[in-house]
C-alpha cells in the first residue's frame, strides 16, 4: 500500500462529527488551536428528509433507515450483530446519531453515578452528577432544550424554553398516571417549542426519528457545528479513519484515513479525540493494534470493546376508543421516572424510565397492526384499520443495562467496509436482571394503559431494532487495570488520546444517553483547557 | 400518487411479469376494495404501479418471496381458485410471518399513500413538511398531583 500522502499537522484531531464530536469541537474552539474533525459521512440536505415527500413513510426505510446494514450508504460501515438479540441503529454523517434521534433528552440521575455504593452492583463512576451539572446546563442551552421546571424526579434544573405540548395522548396518559399515583412529567426534549437561536419551532411533523426538515430538532449539524465552524474548526467529510498511529514514546501521532476517493492519507496531530460512538470508537482502537500495542490501542486493561450496554427496550401499545394524536406531534413528549430507582420489593436492581409514545402514520399503523395480529387480511381489514388508526398510544421502557465483560465489540474476522477496514462484531446477551426489569416494565405499562382505558394491548420485549444507545466499551475509571480512560477522558496508556463518546460510560442509567454524552464531552474539553500546560504529564 | 404503468410487463424494479401477477393477486387478498368505505383494493392499477416502482431496499426479498409463493401454488398463484389462494396464503402467513412481513410492508407503503385511500381515512394528501400539524395546548395543572407528592430522586452523597 502506498502510504505517502501526509497532511499538514493540526493541534487537535477529532474523529467523528456526531453528538460528542460536535460538543468537544465547539468547546475547544476558543483555545484558537488548529482543530480538525474527520467524519466518514457527509452533510445532510434537509430537502431529502422523508417528511418532504408524499412517500414519507416508505422513505423512512430507505436512506434514513435506522439500521446501517439496511441503509448501506457509502457513509456506512457494516455491523455484524447476528450474535445479539438487539440490533445496532446509528447514523453516519455530520450530526451522527442526532440526525435520527428522537430528541428525548433526560439527564442521568445522581444515583446513576453511584451504583456500587448504593446497590452493590457494577462500579461507581469516578465523576458524579455534581461534576456534570454545569455541563448539562451548558449543553441544554447550546442544544435548546424544551422542559418544564420542577420535575420531582430530578434535582432542580433550569428550562431553556417551555415544554412541548402533551397532545391528547399525554392528557389521557397523564390522567391515568394520576389515578395510579405514579410519577410522570413532560419530557426534556432537544426540540424547539419556540424559535431558538435562528432555528424554527416544532410544527409537529412527527418525523424526528428520520431527520427534521423544519430544523426544530437539535441535531448537532445545525447547532454546535455551525458555531464551531464559525470559530474556524474544520470539518472534513467523507474521510474514514482506519487507525491511530503512535510513536516510540507511546503517544498518538495522528490518524490514517481514507478520503472520498479512497486514497489513504495520514493526518498528524498533537492531540487525538475519539468521538465515533460506543461501537465506532472501540472498532478503531482495536484496529490500531501494533507491535507497541498488540491488543489494540489504549487497551492494556483489556476493556476496550467490553461492557457494551444498549438499554434494552420494551414496548407497550394499546388502542383507545377516542381519537388520539396519531402521527401528529413530536415522538417524545412525556416521561415517567416512577420505577427508576432500585426498589427492594422488585426482583431486580436498578430501574427504568418510560418514554410515552403517540400513534403512527397510516403505513406504520397498518404494518404494525398486521404484525400484532390486530389487522386481518381481506374483508375485515378496513374496519379494523379505522379502529386502530389515530387511536393508538403507549410507551417504551428504557431499561438500565448493567456492564458485563462478555457483552462486547470485537473485529469481525471476515466482514469489512468499503475501504477494507474490519467491521465491528457484536456479542451481546440479555442478563437475568435486565429480563426481569423488562418484564416488570411490560406489566406496569399494561396496567397504565388499562387504567387509561386502552384495549388490544400489545407488548414486545426486548425490541430488537432498538440498539441506538451505544455505551460502555472504553470505560472511565481511576484504575488503569480496569478502565480505558481516566476521570477526565484521557487514555491511561496514551497520554494525548481522549475519548468523549458513549464508550466512556461506566454504567448506563435508565435514560437516553445523549444529554450525558454531550455533558461529558464538554467536561472533558473543559479539563483539556484547564490542564493544557501539563496535559500529557 | 397518480402515474400508472402497464402492470403486466417487467417493472422498473426488476420484477418479472409473473412476479407482478402474483403481487397483484396477493395485494388484492391482503387489502380488497371496499364499497362500504369507498376505497380501491391494493390490486388497483395505480396503486400496484406505485408498488412495483418503489419496493426500495426490499426489492430482492420481495421478488424471491413472490417466486416462492408461485412455487407453493404449483406454478402460478393467480391460476388457482380464489378460495384456494386464500387458504394457501394464510397457511404461509401462519408458518413464516417474518417472510410475509416484507410483502405486507411493500403493499401497505403504496396503498396508504394513495389519494383516494387517504381521503377515506381523513388525511390530507400532502407531505407533512412544510405545513406540519396542530396539537391542542396543554393545561399543566394536570401535573398538580405529581407536584404534591414531592421529590422522587434518590440522593447519592
Ligand atoms: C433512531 C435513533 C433514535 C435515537 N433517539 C435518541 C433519543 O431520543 N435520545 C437520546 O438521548 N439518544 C437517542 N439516540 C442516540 C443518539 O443518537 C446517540 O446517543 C448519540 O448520537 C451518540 O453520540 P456519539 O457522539 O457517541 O456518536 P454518534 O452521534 O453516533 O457520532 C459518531 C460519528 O462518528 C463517525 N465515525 C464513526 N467511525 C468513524 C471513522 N472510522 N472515521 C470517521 N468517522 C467515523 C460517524 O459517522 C458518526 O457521525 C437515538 C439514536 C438513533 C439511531
Ligand atoms: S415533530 Fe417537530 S422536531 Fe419532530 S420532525 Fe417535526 S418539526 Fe421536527
Amino acid at each position: 500500500m502506498n502510504r505517502t500522502k501526509i497532511n499538514a499537522p493540526v493541534d487537535v484531531l477529532i474523529i467523528g462529527a456526531g453528538a460528542s464530536g460536535a460538543a468537544v469541537a465547539w468547546s475547544l474552539a476558543d483555545t484558537r488551536m488548529r482543530i480538525l474533525c474527520l467524519e466518514q459521512g457527509d452533510w445532510q440536505q434537509t430537502s431529502r428528509y422523508p417528511s418532504t415527500g408524499r412517500d414519507w413513510e416508505a422513505r423512512q426505510f430507505e436512506d434514513y433507515a435506522i439500521s446501517p446494514n439496511r441503509r448501506a450508504m457509502p457513509a456506512d460501515y457494516p455491523v455484524n450483530d447476528d450474535d445479539s438479540p438487539i440490533k445496532v441503529a446509528n447514523f453516519n454523517g455530520v450530526g451522527g446519531g442526532t440526525i435520527l434521534y428522537a430528541g428525548h433528552f433526560p439527564r442521568m440521575h445522581p444515583s446513576d453515578f453511584r451504583v456500587r455504593t448504593l446497590d452493590g452492583v457494577a462500579d461507581d463512576w469516578p465523576i458524579d452528577y455534581r461534576t456534570l451539572e454545569p455541563f448539562y446546563a451548558l449543553n441544554d442551552r447550546m442544544t435548546g432544550v424544551a422542559a418544564l421546571e420542577g420535575d420531582p424526579a430530578y434535582p432542580r434544573k433550569a428550562a431553556v424554553m417551555p415544554p412541548l405540548p402533551l397532545g391528547r395522548t399525554g392528557e389521557v396518559l397523564g390522567q391515568a398516571m394520576n389515578g395510579l399515583g405514579w410519577h410522570w412529567w413532560p419530557s426534556d426534549t432537544a426540540i424547539n417549542s419556540r424559535d431558538h437561536e435562528g432555528r424554527a419551532a416544532c410544527i409537529n411533523l412527527g418525523h424526528c426519528g428520520h431527520g427534521c426538515a423544519q430544523g426544530a430538532k437539535a441535531s448537532t449539524d445545525i447547532t454546535y457545528w455551525q458555531e464551531a465552524m464559525r470559530a474556524r474548526v474544520e470539518v472534513r467529510t467523507r474521510c474514514r479513519v482506519s487507525r491511530i498511529e503512535t510513536s516510540e514514546d507511546r503517544m498518538a501521532t495522528g490518524a490514517w484515513y481514507f478520503d472520498a476517493d479512497g486514497e489513504e492519507v495520514f493526518q498528524p496531530a498533537e492531540i487525538v479525540i475519539m468521538a465515533c460512538n460506543g461501537i465506532g470508537t472501540p472498532r478503531i482502537l482495536l484496529n490500531s493494534a501494533s507491535e507497541r500495542f498488540p491488543d489494540g490501542l489504549a487497551n492494556s486493561s483489556g476493556q476496550v470493546g467490553r461492557n457494551l450496554m444498549f438499554h434494552p427496550y420494551a414496548l407497550v401499545r394499546g388502542r383507545f376508543d377516542q381519537p388520539m394524536d396519531g402521527y401528529r406531534g413530536s415522538r417524545v413528549f412525556m416521561w415517567s421516572m416512577q420505577f427508576y430507582e432500585t426498589d427492594p420489593a422488585n426482583d431486580f436492581v436498578r430501574g427504568y424510565c418510560y418514554q410515552f409514545t403517540r400513534g403512527a402514520g397510516p403505513v406504520a399503523t397498518a404494518i404494525n397492526g398486521m404484525a400484532d395480529g390486530l389487522l386481518p387480511w381481506g374483508e375485515g381489514h378496513h374496519a379494523a384499520f379505522r379502529s386502530l388508526f389515530d387511536h393508538q398510544a403507549g410507551m417504551v421502557s428504557i431499561c438500565e443495562d448493567l456492564p458485563e465483560a462478555i457483552n462486547r465489540v470485537t473485529l469481525d474476522p471476515q466482514l469489512r467496509d468499503a475501504n477494507g477496514i474490519p467491521a465491528p462484531k457484536i456479542t451481546y446477551r440479555l442478563s437475568e436482571n435486565t429480563q426481569r426489569m423488562l418484564d416488570h416494565s411490560v406489566a406496569r405499562g399494561t396496567e397504565i394503559l388499562k387504567a387509561a382505558g386502552a384495549r388490544d394491548i400489545v407488548t414486545r420485549a426486548p425490541l430488537s431494532y432498538a440498539g441506538w444507545h451505544l455505551m460502555g466499551t472504553a470505560r472511565m475509571g481511576t484504575d488503569p487495570k480496569t478502565s480505558v480512560v481516566n476521570e477526565w477522558g484521557r487514555s491511561h496508556d496514551v497520554k494525548n488520546l481522549f475519548i468523549v463518546d458513549g464508550s466512556v460510560f461506566v454504567t448506563s442509567g435508565g435514560v437516553n444517553p445523549t444529554s450525558t454524552i454531550q455533558a461529558i464531552a464538554l467536561y472533558v474539553a473543559d479539563q483539556i483547557k484547564a490542564r493544557i500546560h501539563d496535559l500529557f504529564d | 400518487m397518480t402515474s400508472s404503468i402497464e402492470a403486466t410487463t417487467t417493472g422498473p424494479c426488476g420484477l418479472s411479469a409473473g412476479e407482478i401477477e402474483c403481487l397483484r393477486c396477493v395485494a388484492g387478498h391482503m387489502i380488497p376494495a371496499s364499497a362500504v368505505h369507498g376505497v380501491p383494493g391494493a390490486d388497483d392499477d395505480v396503486i400496484l404501479a406505485d408498488m412495483i416502482r418503489s419496493p426500495g431496499r426490499d426489492g430482492a426479498a420481495l421478488a424471491a418471496l413472490l417466486r416462492r409463493i408461485d412455487a407453493a401454488a404449483g406454478g402460478r398463484l393467480a391460476a388457482l381458485d380464489a378460495a384456494v389462494q386464500v387458504s394457501l396464503l394464510s397457511a404461509m402467513r401462519a408458518e413464516e410471518p417474518a417472510a410475509l412481513a416484507v410483502l405486507e410492508a411493500v403493499v401497505c407503503r403504496a396503498y396508504y399513500r394513495d389519494d383516494r385511500v387517504l381521503a377515506s381515512i381523513g388525511m390530507e394528501a400532502r407531505p407533512p413538511f412544510p405545513l406540519g400539524y396542530k396539537l391542542p395546548t396543554t393545561d399543566w395543572s394536570l401535573l398538580d398531583p405529581v407536584r404534591q407528592r414531592g421529590p422522587l430522586w434518590r440522593p447519592a452523597d
